[in-house]
């Protein structure tokens, strides 16, 4: 990579059409991000939050301006090298938890290692671990409709963190969410950027994520308002 | 190995659903190969019986003979060369002399073919031996038997032309009436002993046609020309393939419904598994990797539907394969069949179904499957309708 930058997002404009005009839900964004960062993009529904993250998780790409993600173009990324992308680098996690109900939470976990084709025993391993840090290692045998709120978005972490990807995304993690299990959530969070050094970006409008951000930046109707460095965080 | 392993997880996931498109596909299954293994057993018994009772391994025509135009039988007969007699004498040939006839059984009048055959012949099943203990015995069929009322031991008065053309009439005795799935032997047809027939039309010495056995190798034999397995059996070939043709409407029509219900759990499960699709996306499936996982998952039915039907079909099978199944009704046709028939279930037919079934259902599996190429992944991981 050119700098230290895990993500550069330069001059970035993303519009959906509509009817027979276009909705532009980001206007003219340039943002980078370093290794480790634990950052949030904030704001009111329809600020742009979710697009942001989409197209920083490769998933949809700008229509103007360039996201880079570990040094590629996600624009210039066929569906295959895209694909890669995610499976190596990128985690998500999503507001409604996005477990594959017909599988155990072991199976859940260890789904992104089967992509990657790691041997059986060392993919055992890295599952049974990832589950121990989100607590969950009992759980490993339980359906997702076994489990609560918290421990299915737990489960989700463990999955996306299994990889060791270098960037985890986070799309409203803790709205379906009551407070006890948010803030669990969000220290297993917090506890992994510190020990693993995943650059954490979150999409957000839940006071609670806000306190424990790094880094804070307010989108407003697809405009960059504010991207400020938090003096405390919430440990 | 992977699209596999996920397609059989979330077809274990499925429930109901998935074991009631089993349970319809293994129907089919089991439907396509009893009834194809019902036909082919047919086949194999009517081909046997007819070369077993009639055509041999093939027969030596004279050319005028048209076995289906019995004015053809006056013209069609020639003497038998010296050069044939060794082989008549080992059975490796039989000759046959017909002559059309008219007979009187109890008064009334019916028409019939005249067929001189060797008493001892061993070549066709024909229970020739019988001619033997009557100067004046013939063998008729059960269906011939039937038709005219007669009896073992009745006398049947017989008119024909004789080789001057001039009428002339005799009373046999019925020797034997012989029990033959081949109805072309049967019906309207009285066998006699070669020499009296040849004695009594003066053709001494002469036949229309001869049967050759296995030992027969076919070669010049002056005007007699030989007729294969392939053309002698090409009627009753017909009747088994139109047969095979009438039955596949009954197994492609529950084929169809198998697969309808294949393809619409696939669109369900392509409209309902959104998220699920959007998810597979986001943790680093390629599109096409996800199609290949729905289609996998689609065609896995008709695996496991072919292990359900190995569960009920193979013991089904070996049932029928002991006890075989009647077609009494049957002797009344002029089809050769059985009374009962055993079917056969070969490997070609076995493979061949199961590569029809999971191909088929390969097919409308991959076809709603293909929609996930176009998803946007953002909306699928929404759930939003596409």
């Amino acid at each position: 990579m050119e700098n230290s930058f895990i993500i550069q997002i330069d001059h970035l404009t993303k519009r959906f059409p509509v009817g027979k005009g276009y909705f532009t839900a980001l206007k003219d964004i340039s943002l980078s991000f370093g290794r480790g960062e634990f950052a949030g993009l904030v704001g009111p529904s329809g600020s742009g939050k979710t697009t942001m993250l989409n197209i920083m998780g490769s998933l949809d790409s700008p229509s103007q301006g360039t996201a880079r993600v570990m040094g590629q173009s996600v624009s210039e990324l066929s569906h295959k090298d895209s694909a890669r992308l995610r499976n190596r680098h990128i985690g998500f996690i999503f507001q409604t938890f996005n477990l594959l109900p017909v599988y155990t939470v072991f199976d859940n976990v260890e789904f992104a290692l089967l992509l990657q084709k790691i041997p059986s025993a060392r993919r055992k391993k890295m599952v049974m671990d990832a589950l121990e840090w989100v607590g969950l290692t009992d759980k490993a045998h339980s359906r997702p409709n076994m489990l609560s709120g918290g421990e299915s978005q737990r489960v989700a972490i463990a999955r996306a963190i299994v990889k060791k990807p270098e960037i985890l995304l986070a799309d409203e993690p803790t709205a379906n969410l009551d407070a006890e299990n948010s803030h669990h959530i969000l220290r297993t969070m917090q506890k992994l950027n510190e020990q693993l050094k995943t650059t954490f970006l979150f999409a957000t409008h839940d006071e609670k994520v806000m306190q424990y951000l790094k880094r804070k930046i307010s989108l407003r109707d697809g405009r960059v308002e504010k991207d400020e460095v938090a003096e405390t965080i919430n440990l | 190995m992977l699209a596999l392993k996920l397609a059989f997880k979330n077809l274990m996931g499925a429930g109901l659903r998935t074991w009631l498109n089993v349970g319809v596909l293994s129907f089919a299954f089991v439907v396509i190969i009893f009834y194809n293994g019902m036909i082919d057993g047919w086949n194999r018994q009517a081909r046997h019986d007819t070369r077993g009772w009639e055509v041999g391994a093939g027969q030596l025509w004279h050319p005028e003979y048209d076995r289906y135009d019995p004015f053809s039988f006056e013209e069609a007969h020639a003497e038998l060369s010296p050069d044939m007699q060794p082989l008549i004498k080992r059975d490796v040939l039989v000759p046959v002399l017909l002559e059309q006839a008219t007979m009187y059984p109890q008064g009334r009048m019916q028409g019939v073919v005249l067929k001189g055959i060797r008493a001892d012949q061993k070549l066709l099943k024909l229970p020739t031996g019988a001619l033997k203990s009557k100067d004046d015995g013939v063998l008729i069929g059960k269906r011939m038997a039937r038709s005219a009322r007669l009896q073992t031991g009745d006398r049947l008065l017989v008119r024909w032309r004789d080789k001057n053309g001039t009428f002339d009439a005799r009373e046999f005795t019925i020797a034997r009436i012989f029990d033959s799935n081949v109805p072309t032997i049967d019906n309207g047809q009285i066998w006699l002993s070669l020499e009296r027939l040849q004695e009594m039309t003066g053709k001494v010495n002469e036949a229309t046609y001869l049967v050759a056995s296995d030992a027969y190798e076919p070669t010049d034999k002056g005007i007699w020309e030989f007729k294969d397995l392939d053309y002698l059996l090409a009627d009753l070939d017909a009747i088994i393939q139109s047969k095979k043709g009438g039955g596949m409407i009954g197994y492609i029509l529950l084929l169809i419904i198998a697969l309808l219900a294949i393809f619409d759990t696939q669109v369900l499960s392509v409209f309902r598994r959104q998220r699920e699709i959007g998810t597979y996306i986001a943790l680093g499936m390629t599109r096409w990797q996800v199609v290949k996982i729905f289609t996998v998952e689609g065609s896995a039915h008709s695996i496991l539907a072919a292990l359900l039907a190995t569960v009920y079909g193979i013991p089904l099978f070996l049932y029928l394969d002991h006890t075989g199944l009647s077609f009494s009704m049957a002797e009344n046709t002029d089809i050769t069949i059985a009374d009962t028939i055993y079917p056969y279930y070969s490997l070609g037919l076995i493979v061949s179904t199961v590569v029809l079934v999971v191909v088929s259902a390969t097919v409308v599996s991959y076809l709603p499957a293909r929609k996930i190429t176009k998803m946007k992944p953002t909306d699928a991981l929404k759930g939003k309708l596409q």
